[in-house]
């Protein structure tokens, strides 16, 4: 998510945009520095504003850098395209695959520096499953980089039945080894914040004694109270931490970076033929339906919140005395400045002002000398503002449903869904949604079949580059030229661009797409109907 | 280049020509094939019937296959006078490949033999038109852009153009020779399947159709796709391998500017493409790198149908296309057609009488060149039929080089995708297919990979080629394909030397083993009627012996070893598995006491070369192995290391000092082991095929399969010291040798030394290559290896004197010794010194005795 970026790319005329540096320092040294573009009916944002630009946000990125940049061969482009790619295959018993998971490919492309995106993948232990998520941080990687780490445990302690629960506090009570939880299946560029571990730990102890006291043996929450209750359990810990604060200085200066800044999910959770996705903020859940005819539709497992949503809009203004009606969503943003509605972390929308005031008092001294910290949203009247709490989908998984993907919405905005449905539909199947081309009764000359084929095989080629369908995406959504077409040119500049810059023209952009396994899958599905 | 078409009867006149070379290639969507065939010439043939005639209850012989070779093999048949002949179609006659294909009939063909078989084709064809001379001749570009006004002649170097090769429709021809044969008395049946082919003991009995049995005496194969599917169904399996492959040419409309029907037909084998006129556009198509295959898992269809059109398939042949013909881009197109072919795994098509059922022979698996072979094919295989073999070495193409290890369908599948490509591929020398392979394998093949092996197949068997030593690029090394001195020299260099200094180890287990037994002397009996050679020797005695034809030419060339009194031990090449094997089957007398069995796969063979293999093994048995007490050509059992058992063979198959040693497979390692760990104070190292090459090739050893073959005589190749002259047995083939022998041969296998040959610089020999003697061509090589003895290349090969009256000439040794040879390597001449004997003064530095003379040698290439 970006708090001043465009939420969708319209292919507006290239205006020139000049380039604003908000934060002369950053709040956080993980925060990037967001360039805000003015536009031209909103010439007032020539002052800009502290933290929370009011200004009006572009609403497009620039089409192609028309500026001097540097000529990146094929090559080039592809190790920084697949420099962050990571596949899983659901491993083969007797060499049978019995998941409905075949397996992932994910990847990310900065465009901040450092990327603000976060994205994991686990197999629970304790109970079936596997989780997928996606985390678009905002206000710098913190909170987006605890969720990553932090979230599938919520998860999956939510999921395990009283029993389990039981053994594993009965475990650390004894001291002895813990069975693991989950297994992680990560890029070696995902990492995780060691120093925190403990304190993590502790949170999460907290919260399994807690399951345990609310529940009664034999008894364990459905898929949906987990998630729901997963989500809204860490928010409220990463707010919570950051209240208490810690002995350890550095420790409490990363929960208030944690805290202070905000993070989308999107995360699926996949048990056999059911598919659940639970949605915070603007990221966004796709499937790829394959139709009879082979071709792909899209299926949209999760709603955005964000002000394109009137439900949200509705729903936010409903939560708020009527005499904030017109101040609480403005220029299509949360209080005039956050886009995504819903979101962890963020205490700024949700604490109030006297909580926020005393805990940056007492905070490290990093934080007083920064001027942006004092500073409060407008018309802040009646907090909390924002929630973590996801809305949550089921789908019960038939075998035309092929893939999921999971996009944080620097993908969205610069694909469509239909079309990255195809892009990824047609890559993983192999086959080029295409006619085979017939001449039929037309008159072709061979010259012209021969500059048909040429393109056709063009797009083929491109296909075949990539071993990985979330990279093979973000090339389309980077390298995309006016005809939709990936072009090399497009993507060199894209690629290239220098890192202040970058973040014009595009958003960070991560993918998992999960692939499923539609002999298992129609086979359960048969089996639950006899 | 000539353009014929060639007509099938009177009723056609010249002015329909056009519309049945639409049909040759191209049909209407929607049109029926059948249309073709329902007009008026058709029904005024002998063949067409408007009702199914009743199959005949018994014939002499059946053919299963309507379309270009079918009907070619029954005309040839009826023309060598046979009688009650039945040709059945599952569809109509040339329904099937034939329907579609090309039409190109061209004579430049990569072996002999294809030549021979594409130049009767087109003389065939154009004898039931016309007759035309073949002649070919290097052009000039300008000439070029003369005969063919399209081609872009820009990137070109040269052209080579063949005014014998030439246009055709296929149905037509199919057509044609149909009506002849019918003319001849052939039965011809549409629309008739066959289910399959009932066997008794081993000979063909009858066919089983949907329309009935049919009693029948011998039966040929001729179904192309459907080949092997009808193979497999037989009770006998029938192992035909072939499979197919889908092939595309595209049919443009007519061009502003006609083309005519004489314009040449061009083949850009860079381009991968082939483009001849075609009512006055051009028909194109090609042999691309990434074949598509067809029909893995079989399928029952009657006729191909209407394949499916793949344009982004075609794409790398349509640029191609226009890249040599660029004035094509404004041609509008046609119609693209999709032709399945089918291919087997070395690119040659399969000919002759099948391993296992007497009678039942098979003429499939074209590669794309039905057309330009069918004709020779056809009357080969029906010579074949007659006389029991064909007028000409046909072994290349002989269904018996392959057995059921080339029968899987996977194995097919990858290897064709493979075979496709080469037909356009520049071929080079030592080539080695890289599909299909670890087939079968020595125990040793991990120990020897991991100690450098570079290996190449035969017969589905892994062999060493040379050891890349340690520390050597590999890069560079597997850049070998050239026609110059290939990078693998010094090491093969170092391996030669070793054998010749020290001693070396050669992994050899890929050779045909077969054991003879009888409880009397039916054994003896039989070798002495199949072998040249007399074989009643004493026990541990090893014979190297001709196994010949009526002929006197070489069907086999092998080591007999005469291991007990009734059991022999027979040695053949690799290659030989299929063929030795039924050569001896179809000679044995069906008797219980007389057993064969194959053992190929039962014993690990190491060849120990060098002067020091004597120590290794002495040291490993405790046993002196010194000639005096193990003397040359002998087999003896005994242990080596823990291992008992061991057949220890005093011959090395190139003429060095040595053993061969026989092991039952589980010692294979620990004798391998033991052999390397105590070789290694006598310097031993590994060595590879290449380095035995080397060594036959200088001691002038003969090779079955690439200087002998059936029409090679032992008196041709100097090698009447191993014909049982002096004995009263009647061994096949020597009414003929005693014959040749009063006549003097008319061709002789002699050894050319090559001088003024630069190995750095110039292009090597392979074989094939053209020898002058003062200055007349006299003959061909039929292989060559650099000797590192004598620092030169070393080529064998057949000359014969010229005919002065049209009677063969006797070689007389002054033919040899007096004149002036030359061996021409792509156009250059070097002068070589001809040899009867190989040169012992250069190898007196080794003590040989005459009768050690050892002049046996399987190994390939």
């Amino acid at each position: 998510v970006c708090v001043c970026g465009g939420a969708l790319r319209v292919y507006a005329p290239r205006a020139s945009f000049p380039l604003a540096k908000l934060w002369g320092s950053s709040l956080f040294p993980c925060q990037r520095q967001l360039p805000c573009c003015p536009t031209s009916h909103r010439p007032t944002s020539s002052q800009p504003h502290p933290i929370w630009p009011t200004a009006m946000p572009v609403r497009g990125y620039r089409r192609s850098p028309d500026l001097h940049s540097y000529n990146l061969t094929p090559p080039q482009v592809n190790s920084i395209l697949k420099a962050n790619e990571y596949s899983f295959k659901v491993p083969e018993f007797d060499g049978k695959n019995v998941s409905s998971v075949m397996g992932f490919d994910s990847n990310q492309l900065p465009a901040n520096a450092p990327i603000e995106d976060r994205r994991s993948a686990a197999t629970c232990l304790q109970t079936r499953g596997m989780l997928l998520g996606v985390f678009d941080g905002h206000a710098g990687c913190a909170c987006a980089q605890a969720l990553s780490e932090r979230l599938f445990y919520y998860v999956a302690m939510s999921l395990m039945p009283h029993e389990t629960l039981c053994e594993l506090e009965a475990a650390v009570e004894a001291g002895r080894p813990l069975s693991p939880i989950l297994q992680w299946h990560k890029h070696p560029n995902d990492y995780f914040t060691r120093e925190a571990q403990t304190m993590y730990f502790n949170s999460l102890r907290t919260y399994w004694q807690e399951l345990i006291d609310l529940s009664s043996p034999g008894e364990s929450l459905g898929p949906r109270e987990a998630l729901l209750s997963a989500f809204k359990r860490l928010d409220s810990d990463l707010s919570l931490e950051a209240q208490v604060g810690d002995a350890n200085s550095f420790l409490h200066y990363w929960v208030l970076r944690v805290a202070f800044s905000g993070a989308t999910a999107c995360v699926a959770h996949i048990d056999g033929s059911d598919l659940y996705v639970a949605n915070t903020g603007d990221g966004r859940a796709v499937l790829g339906v394959q139709e009879e005819d082979g071709s792909f539709s899209a299926h949209t497992l999760s709603n955005d919140h964000n002000a394109q949503n009137e439900n949200e809009v509705a729903r936010i203004q409903g939560e708020h005395p009527p005499s904030e009606k017109k101040t609480v969503v403005r220029q299509d943003r949360l209080l005039g400045l956050l886009m995504p509605f819903r979101a962890f972390g963020d205490v700024k929308f949700k604490w109030s002002i006297d909580l926020q005031r005393g805990v940056l008092e007492s905070g490290p001294d990093q934080l007083h000398d920064n001027e942006h910290t004092k500073f409060i949203p407008p018309n802040y009247h009646t907090p909390p503002y924002l929630t973590a709490e996801p809305e949550i989908t089921h789908h019960r998984l038939r075998p035309q449903d092929r893939f999921l993907v999971l996009g944080t919405d620097g993908l969205w905005e610069t694909l469509h869904r239909q079309e990255v449905v195809r892009i990824v539909g047609e890559y993983l199947t192999g086959v080029h949604q295409r006619q085979p081309l017939t001449v039929g009764g037309y008159h072709v000359t061979l010259g012209q079949m021969q500059g048909l084929l040429a393109e056709r095989k063009a797009r083929a080629s491109l296909a075949f580059q990539d071993q990985n369908a979330a990279t093979h995406l973000i090339r389309h959504a980077v390298g995309n030229n006016e005809f939709g077409a990936v072009d090399h040119e497009t993507l060199s500049k894209m690629l290239s661009l220098p890192e202040e810059l970058a973040r014009m023209y595009r958003d960070d952009i991560t993918i998992i797409i999960t692939q499923f396994n539609p002999h298992v899958v129609g086979h359960q599905r048969q089996g639950g109907e006899s | 280049m000539h353009c014929s078409c060639v007509w099938s009867s009177r009723a056609l006149s010249p002015a329909l020509l056009p519309r049945l070379l639409s049909h040759a290639g191209c049909w209407a969507p929607g049109t029926k094939p059948r249309g073709i065939w329902s007009s008026p010439r058709r029904l005024a043939s002998a063949v067409e019937t408007t009702q199914p005639i009743p199959l005949p209850s018994q014939a002499r012989v059946v053919i299963c296959g309507g379309g270009i070779v079918g009907t070619s093999v029954a005309y040839h048949l009826a023309k060598l006078g046979w009688t009650e002949i039945v040709l059945l179609e599952q569809g109509r006659l040339g329904a099937g490949t034939t329907r579609l294909c090309a039409g190109i009939v061209s004579v430049a063909k990569p072996i002999s033999i294809e030549c021979k078989m594409a130049d009767y084709s087109n003389s065939l064809y154009e004898h039931l038109e016309e007759e035309t001379g073949v002649k070919t001749a290097q052009y000039s570009l300008s000439e070029v852009s003369k005969l063919h006004p399209l081609v872009n002649i820009h990137d070109l170097v040269g052209a080579l153009h063949l005014p014998g090769d030439a246009v055709v429709s296929p149905p037509d021809v199919n057509h044609a020779l149909a009506t002849a044969a019918a003319g001849h008395g052939v039965q011809i049946h549409e629309r008739t399947t066959v289910n399959h082919v009932m066997m008794e003991k081993g000979h063909v009995t009858a066919v089983e159709t949907d329309r009935g049995a049919i009693e029948c005496e011998y039966f040929v194969n001729c179904a192309g796709q459907w080949a092997y599917e009808l193979g497999q169904a037989s009770e006998t399996k029938v192992s035909v391998p072939l499979h197919g492959c889908e092939h595309f040419y595209l049919l443009s409309k007519p061009l502003p500017e006609p083309l005519q029907p004489s314009t040449p037909v061009v083949m850009d084998m860079d381009g991968r493409i082939y483009v001849r006129a075609w009512q006055g556009g051009v028909l194109s198509g090609g042999f691309e790198k990434n074949p598509k295959p067809i029909f893995t898992e079989g399928r029952n269809q009657l006729e191909i149908q209407t394949m499916q059109e793949d344009w982004d398939h075609f794409e790398p042949m349509l640029s191609a296309l226009l890249r040599r013909m660029p004035e094509l881009e404004v041609c509008e197109i046609q119609q693209l057609v999709n032709c399945p072919e089918s291919f087997t795994p070395d690119m040659r098509c399969l000919m002759g009488e099948t391993p296992g059922v007497h009678g039942y022979f098979v003429l499939a698996g074209m590669n794309a060149s039905g057309l330009a072979f069918a004709g020779g094919a056809g009357k080969y295989l029906a010579e074949w039929m007659t006389y029991g073999y064909p007028t000409a070495n046909v072994w290349p193409l002989d269904i018996k080089r392959f057995g059921n290890l080339q029968s899987s369908r996977t194995f097919l599948r990858h290897r064709v995708m493979e075979v496709m490509p080469l037909l356009y591929n520049l071929k080079v020398p030592r080539w080695d297919f890289q599909t299909g392979r670890q087939l079968r394998t020595s125990p040793l093949y991990d120990r020897l990979d991991t100690q450098g092996a570079r290996w190449m197949e035969k017969h589905g068997f892994e062999r060493a080629k040379y050891f890349i030593p340690a520390g050597k690029d590999l890069l560079s090394l597997d850049a070998s394909k050239t026609f110059y001195k290939p990078d693998w020299f010094d090491i093969v260099g170092a391996e030669v030397k070793c054998c010749k200094e020290a001693v070396c180890v050669i992994d050899m287990s890929s050779f045909t083993k077969f054991e003879l037994t009888s409880t009397d002397d039916q054994a003896l009996a039989l070798l002495q009627h199949l072998c040249a050679n007399d074989l009643d020797v004493p026990v541990g005695h090893i014979v190297h012996t001709g196994m010949l034809n009526e002929r006197g030419g070489y069907e086999n060339d092998c080591s007999v070893v005469r291991v007990k009194k009734n059991s022999f031990f027979i040695i053949s090449p690799t290659d030989q598995q299929v063929h030795c094997w039924s050569w001896l089957k179809k000679h044995m007398p069906d008797d219980p006491q007389l057993h064969l069995e194959d053992v190929s796969w039962k014993y690990t063979a190491l060849n120990l070369i060098g002067p020091r293999a004597m120590d290794v093994l002495g040291e490993l048995s405790y046993v002196s192995m010194t000639p005096e007490h193990f003397p040359s050509l002998f087999c003896k059992e005994m242990s080596v290391g823990y291992a008992n058992g061991i057949r220890v063979m005093s011959m090395t198959h190139t003429g060095e000092p040595g053993f061969m040693l026989y092991i039952p497979i589980e010692y294979a390692l620990h004798v391998y082991n033991e052999v390397m760990s105590v070789g290694q104070k006598y310097g031993i190292r590994n060595a590879g095929y290449y380095a035995l090459r080397s060594l036959r090739i200088e001691k002038f050893f003969a090779f079955w399969g690439q200087d002998l073959d059936p029409f090679t005589t032992p008196l041709e190749c100097g090698r009447e010291f191993r014909v049982k002259f002096d004995t009263d047995i009647d061994f096949l083939g020597r009414a003929s040798l005693l014959h040749q022998r009063q006549e003097g041969v008319s061709r002789r296998f002699i050894m050319l030394v090559l001088e003024d040959h630069d190995t750095e610089l110039d292009l090597w020999p392979w074989w094939g290559e053209p020898i002058y003697r003062n200055g007349e061509l006299c003959g061909t090589t039929t292989s060559s290896a650099y000797s590192y003895t004598l620092e030169r290349h070393v080529c064998l090969g057949f000359v014969s004197p010229p005919s002065l009256d049209g009677s063969p000439a006797a070689v007389t040794p002054d033919f040899i010794n007096r004149g002036d040879y030359e061996v021409d390597i792509a156009g250059q001449r070097y002068p070589a010194k001809a040899k009867l004997y190989p040169f012992s003064s250069l190898f007196a530095q080794q003590r040989r005795r005459k009768d050690e003379m050892e002049l046996s040698n399987f190994q390939g290439k």
